[in-house]
């Protein structure tokens, strides 16, 4: 029998293997490929619930959550493009200027 | 048992592509390991009754987003591998200690804080006039959360336009 239990340890390892992924990676790419994995995590819960409470409105609020999803990927890539154009690469650890 | 079996396929699939998306090194491969995760967590949705998140999940994230992921990767064009430099000040062990750290305080949450809730809120979607999982979406979208759903359009305006003028060569 699956509980909601079952799908909140899978969120949660899911989770972390984003946070892992956002401290520990220095290419800032795959550092936004782990925040997408952050949200998935968010989503798994807002729907396991949705389903164990038979109440669609969680699965109403992971709509929301991915159309900010899709914003941040927007808004982010274009950062990347504009600071790669800029100083030729992509690795956080060499961005630590506000302006040059 | 099924679901069983399917729940725990889908769960290890997902945690696997997962760490391969993490720890690849090259770029390119990464993000079709997120394709692959994205398609296994829309299987995950179906497997919770929720199809009409699991066709938005494989159009929005497995169909646009990785797209846009790939391009960036296509034109973001490295003459030296991207992780070469480190700072000398990084800490790598903490962080893998800060997030084992949030999975055992989130294990806790999930397997002993979690209470049965009351069933008034079971009742709350047998009120809705309709039947079916988009036909509920779709009826909570447009009646309770029709404020929310029109600044959801209004952020992605505001991100389209804001990416264009990020990405454009000179301001």
């Amino acid at each position: 029998m699956i509980t909601p239990t079952h799908y909140m340890l899978l969120s949660a390892a899911l989770f972390m293997i984003g946070v892992i992924g956002v401290m520990v990676r220095r290419n800032i790419i795959i550092i936004f490929m782990s925040i997408e994995l952050i949200l998935n995590a968010v989503n798994i819960n807002l729907i396991a619930f949705s389903a164990e409470l038979h109440n669609a409105v969680g699965q109403v609020f992971a709509i929301f959550v991915i159309a900010v999803a899709a914003a941040e990927a927007a808004v982010g890539l274009g950062i990347i493009l504009a600071f790669y154009r800029n100083k030729e690469t992509i690795n956080i650890d060499e961005m630590n200027l506000m302006r040059w | 048992m099924g679901e069983a079996i399917a729940f725990y396929f889908i769960a290890a699939c997902i945690l696997g592509f997962a760490v391969l998306v993490v720890t690849t090194k090259d770029t390119v491969h990464s993000v079709l390991f997120l394709v692959l995760d994205f398609l296994f967590v829309a299987a995950l949705y179906v497997l919770l009754s929720a199809q009409f998140l699991a066709v938005i999940q494989i159009l929005v994230y497995a169909g646009g987003i990785v797209v846009l992921y790939l391009f960036v990767v296509m034109l973001v064009n490295l003459k030296r591998p991207a992780e070469a430099h480190s700072d000398p000040r990084r800490k790598t062990q903490w962080g893998f200690a800060l997030s084992v750290a949030i999975l055992v305080q989130l294990a806790i949450v999930a397997t002993r804080e979690y209470v049965r809730p009351a069933p008034a809120l079971a009742a709350a979607s047998a009120a809705l006039p309709v039947t079916g999982n988009t036909e509920e979406v779709g009826w909570l979208l447009y009646t309770s959360y029709l404020i929310p759903f029109e600044i959801a359009s209004m952020l992605l305006l505001v991100a389209m336009i804001g990416a264009i003028i990020l990405a454009k060569r000179e301001l």
